[in-house]
């Protein structure tokens, strides 16, 4: 049993070696499928880091009116984060407010001159929230239509930016599933494609397979190898794919950085380096493995 | 003992290959198979190890039928025969040694048996010195002289041989029938189709002469005459 195992692997070493374009063909097809596959996970990766950035720009501000208290908004922003929808809520008190504001026109005379000329801070303390979803904004200001909040709440700026808001969750949603359907038809098809290149490599060996059944090999004496060679194709795939995408990725990511700020590609490559090269060798091994299984199986049935 | 009774082979829809074949054939006779192209030669080999299954009759091996044989079994019925055939067959990747030592592989052979046995096998076939040349590095009667080493590497009891000089000159194709007339002499049945009329004339052995799918001749000693 040992025995075989082992004759099994070294003729599918030794066919692997011996057909050395036809491998080598096998092998750029498969390391392709495999950087294809992985490039369209990093740019899935990408998107997901990119809606996130942008949603993290999104949030509602909920205004209190002059005469509430800390302690009233402090108690309602406790309340808040009890709820599952947010991610977080900034407290800006009045001062904070005027300080906000002052720094942000403090070019503009103008309105610093009929600020000054106001005898009190006529800015009002808010609740800045952030929810986990662009689309969850509207049940965190249904929160706020309970009753026992009508009295402190000034207004809400959320129907001013509802439309905004809405039109973001709805893009958001789409990309991440026009991603997820782009990724599995491209995979698809770099599977096809090495699939036929692998069987066009034992199409070539039909003859042989007919001898080895001729002598009197058992089904597993001849596939064994085949499928061994198709293994060692995609292992080989495997090191090559992640070989092109080490220095690919160091070059194009402060690119990508610079596009699209708060990104960054060869961060994520280098955190994640042991799971994607365990799952490029996952792919190139079973596609390799099971394109060879699946196109001997053919010349076996007589 | 081989026994074929009552085999008929039909190619559909209504095409007859054999016709009533029946014959019986002893152990350790040396068996020529003669007739036309289309006669019937290829079809009765393949029925015989399997390739094919006749469309009716019996095909005994000591009794037993072979066409009872399973998928699973039929390896190891294979491996009871020795093949050879006109285009040899040999493996291309596969050294000379490898070929022959492939075939003792699939039987589930250990190494020391492999290193025992192949070059013993090499050496009856007298190809030792050319042990590691793969087959597009051999000549015809090389390539042959490889594929009866690797027929007999089984230890078999019937070695069949499908017009195995058709591909050969004359100083060949006698090198491999004195071959074959050794390993019968040596205690295997050997059964041998061709259609070449100095083999049969000069072989002096049983001849069965097939024409249009029927047997119309078997005979000791026989001659070819058509």
């Amino acid at each position: 049993m040992l025995a075989s195992l082992i004759r099994v692997f070294k003729s599918g070493w030794l066919g692997f070696w011996r057909n050395k374009w036809l491998s080598t063909t096998a092998i750029g097809m498969v390391s392709l499928a495999i950087f294809g596959i992985i490039g369209l996970l990093l740019v899935n990766v990408l998107v997901g880091s990119l809606i996130t950035n942008l949603e993290d720009k999104v949030d509602v501000s909920v205004y209190f009116k002059l005469d509430t208290s800390e302690e009233e908004i402090l108690a309602v922003r406790k309340e808040l984060v009890k709820l599952d929808e947010i991610r977080s809520v900034e407290y800006i008190s009045r001062q904070e407010a005027l300080d906000r504001f002052e720094e942000k026109h403090q070019d503009n005379q103008i309105l610093m001159q009929s600020l000054q000329e106001l005898e009190s801070n006529p800015l009002e303390a808010a609740l800045n929230i952030k929810a986990q979803m662009a689309s969850q904004y509207e049940k965190v200001v249904g929160f706020f239509n309970q009753s026992k909040y009508q009295e402190i709440v000034d207004k809400i700026n959320y129907l001013e930016n509802k439309a905004v808001i809405a039109r973001l969750s709805s893009i958001t949603a789409t990309i991440r599933q026009a991603g997820l359907i782009i990724l599995i038809v491209l995979a698809f098809l770099a599977v096809l494609v090495s699939y036929n290149t692998i069987r066009l490599t034992i199409y070539s060996a039909q003859k042989e397979i007919k001898v080895m059944k001729l002598v009197g090999a058992s089904n597993w004496f001849v596939r064994g190898p085949f499928i061994v060679e198709g293994a060692i194709y995609g292992v080989i795939a495997a090191v090559i794919s992640l070989v092109v995408l080490h220095p690919l990725l160091w070059y194009l990511s402060p690119k990508i950085t610079a596009y699209l700020p708060g990104t960054d590609l060869y961060y994520f490559f280098q955190a994640n380096f042991v799971a994607l090269f365990f799952l490029q060798l996952v792919i190139g091994i079973a596609l390799g493995a099971v394109s060879s299984w699946i196109a001997v199986r053919r010349y076996l049935s007589d | 003992m081989i026994k074929f009774k009552q085999i008929y082979k039909i190619y559909p829809p209504n095409c007859p290959a054999l016709e009533d074949i029946n014959l019986i054939i002893g152990e350790q006779e040396f068996v020529c198979v003669a007739g036309r192209s289309g006669a019937g030669k290829s079809t009765l080999i393949k029925l015989l190890i399997r390739e094919e299954s006749p469309s009716q009759g019996q095909i005994l091996w000591h009794n037993h039928d072979i066409l009872q044989i399973g998928d699973k079994d039929l390896p190891f019925w294979r491996r009871q025969i020795g093949m050879i055939f006109q285009d040899f067959r040999l493996l291309p990747d596969k050294t000379a040694y490898e070929n022959i030592a492939f075939a003792m592989e699939v039987g589930g052979r250990n190494n020391q048996e492999i290193e025992r046995d192949v070059p013993q096998l090499l050496k009856l076939v007298n190809l030792i010195e050319r042990a590691d040349h793969f087959p597009s590095q051999l000549s015809g009667g090389e390539k042959q002289r490889v594929a009866i080493a690797r027929a007999l590497a089984h230890r078999p009891k019937v070695l069949i041989a499908d017009e195995p000089t058709g591909n050969l000159d004359g100083l060949n194709t006698w090198e491999i029938i004195r071959l074959l007339m050794k390993i019968n002499e040596l205690g295997t049945m050997v059964v041998l189709a061709t259609h070449d009329r100095e083999i049969i004339n000069g072989l002096d052995k049983r001849v069965i002469i097939l024409e249009k799918g029927r047997v119309i001749r078997d005979e000791q000693g026989g001659r070819y005459i058509l």
